[in-house]
């Protein structure tokens, strides 16, 4: 690993030494499967994706409206009530401009940044809401506080997944305005 | 023990070969209910949470961050033990007495069908450098365990079958068990070889299921309940992890374990003092290597006492009246969870049709699965 400009005491070990053998090392990677069960909560959040809704779970104590749904309030302790439906539009509750791929990899200049976002759901309790990630936004333009809505995969296309929804774009304004600029969305 | 503490709540899920349609936090919540509501408290009332998961069984990195909703543990004081469910009962136990924890609930569960490619899994917990390059099933350490303990002379490898013949139909007598069956021994002995002398049937096939516990000190005990069972002593022991050079064929850890456990609760005889045990019996044969370890039979005498039918539900001492991990399943660090649970069932005297006659005292011994060397020992009392 070449450390830059950054210079340490000692002989340094070099990524070609250890190409060349100079240092032995075992590599392996990890052949790792896992099928969680969703559950009633989450297996019923899904399926409603696939339909194009965004279910809620209420518990009747606190009256918290909770997405995603689950099976018992955390909070009360008890198992929560009834499906509410709630709205595909929200507000951004916060955001980032990502320049990285996951695995750490530059996003080239000129390509879209990734913009991960918090979506507080209409209909749902204050906190609750979504993570997904933006587009159809100029990345200069996005606010805390701003309203979105869901762009739904066409329902043939969805397979029970969050990412039936493609992402969110706004409302209105702040709308992505000339294809030169960085935009959001995969 | 310096002070008491009791297990006074107990609540557990069925154990089944899969649980689709439950999520691992359903499962948990499911347990915790149960084991709350049988005391009448709530999350409010429980100082401080203990729980059991290994990421690797689990598929997640930190999954002790997932632990907390299912509990009701969010915004508590909480922490996960990467070790056996006896490991964690320690760690509970030793809360309760350092005074500032009164009420502590420990929980483990398995959500093993999950897991889809478990000799990989397994795999990685071998040293990289000396061990995983032979690329070998894991099975491959209980048969070189297995051969040489009946090299040793230590069973015969009918008592081994006959082990898996008791526990499984045990299980018959637990509703809650995954594997029980009417086998006979050639239908362990002529089961498909793994890696012999292990065959298909010794080993213990993976369930799910969750355990909650609830233990506290012994005033709020009293107050919570009448039938607390209490934590005479807690033991548990690590060997090398070389399995080039560990003591093939003799269960050191195990029998530390217990002598640490024998000496906090008091008992210079176990074979005398202990009514009934659970212990690991992952492969057939550790049942017999365990409970000789744990100084409940003279060497060489466990696989003679099983013949008696000494070990049976109608013997003097009997072990893994449960099923076991081969009749309720293979829980990996949940294992010893089960092993509590049936002690705890046993000492209230609710243990229905597998009840066992006049049961005070009783231990559980749980190992952590190949290729480890860890046990863990906890000695529990209904007086």
């Amino acid at each position: 690993m070449e450390l830059g400009k950054f210079k340490l005491g000692g002989t340094q070990l070099k990524q070609s030494d250890i190409d060349r053998g100079k240092v032995l090392t075992l590599a392996q990677t990890p052949d790792l499967e896992y099928a969680w069960d969703d559950g009633v909560a989450i297996g019923r959040y899904l399926e409603e994706l696939k339909n194009g809704k965004i279910i809620a779970r209420k518990c009747n104590k606190c009256g918290r409206i909770m997405i995603p749904p689950r099976m018992f309030c955390e909070l009360c302790w008890r198992a929560t009530d009834e499906w509410v439906y709630c709205k595909d539009t929200g507000t951004v509750n916060t955001y980032s401009l990502c320049h990285v791929n996951w695995d750490a990899s530059r996003i080239p200049e000129g390509e879209p940044l990734h913009l991960p976002a918090l979506i507080h759901i209409d209909g749902a309790s204050p906190g609750m809401g979504i993570l997904h990630v933006l587009g159809e936004v100029d990345p200069d333009r996005i606010k805390i506080g701003m309203k979105v809505k869901a762009v739904w995969k066409k329902p043939g296309e969805r397979e029970g997944s969050i990412t039936d929804i493609m992402h969110f774009k706004p409302l209105r304004a702040a709308r992505k305005k000339s294809k030169k600029k960085k935009s959001g969305g995969r | 023990m310096i002070g008491k503490v009791a297990i006074t709540g107990l609540g557990y899920t069925e154990f089944s070969a899969g649980s689709p349609g439950t999520s691992f936090r359903e499962l948990t919540y499911e347990a915790a209910a149960k084991a709350y509501n049988e005391v009448g408290i709530e999350p409010k009332d429980i100082d401080t949470f203990v729980c059991t998961s290994e990421d690797f069984c689990e598929g997640y990195s930190i999954s002790d961050e997932y632990c907390n909703d299912q509990l009701g543990a969010v915004l508590k004081p909480v922490q996960t033990i990467p070790g056996d469910a006896i490991h964690s009962l320690a760690v509970g136990t030793m809360l309760v007495l350092t005074g500032q924890f009164d009420i502590v609930a420990v929980q483990a569960l398995s959500k093993l069908s999950n897991m889809k490619t478990i000799p990989n899994m397994v795999n990685f917990a071998f040293d990289p450098i000396l061990n995983r390059p032979l690329d070998e099933h894991y099975s491959y350490v209980s048969g070189l365990a297995m051969n040489r303990f009946l090299h040793d002379g230590k069973a015969t490898r009918e008592q081994c079958a006959r082990v898996v013949v008791k526990n499984r139909a045990n299980a018959l007598q637990n509703p809650v068990a995954a594997y029980a069956a009417d086998l006979t021994l050639d239908n362990v002995l002529d089961s498909e070889p793994v890696s012999e002398p292990v065959r298909l049937l010794d080993l213990a096939q993976v369930a799910d299921g969750a355990i909650v516990f609830v233990i506290c000190s012994e005033q709020t005990a009293r107050s919570l309940t009448d039938n607390p069972i209490w934590v005479k002593g807690v033991g548990w022991s690590t060997d090398s992890p070389s399995l080039e050079s560990r003591d093939w064929g003799n269960a050191v850890s195990t029998r530390l374990a217990g002598d640490m456990a024998y000496k906090m609760a008091g008992i210079k005889y176990p074979a005398r003092e202990i009514d009934l045990a659970e212990v690991t019996d992952e492969v057939s044969f550790k049942e017999l290597e365990y409970i000789e370890a744990l100084r409940l039979f003279e060497p060489g005498r466990a696989g003679l006492a099983l013949e008696d039918g000494r070990t049976t539900r109608g013997g003097d001492l009997p072990v893994n009246v449960s099923g076991g991990d081969l009749g309720v399943g293979h829980l990996f660090e949940a294992a010893g969870a089960q092993k509590l649970m049936e002690i705890v069932l046993q000492l209230r005297g609710t243990a229905g049709s597998r009840q066992i006659a006049n049961a005070h005292t009783g231990l559980a011994q749980a190992w952590r699965g190949e290729p480890t060397t860890s046990a863990a020992v906890a000695i529990l009392s209904n007086k």
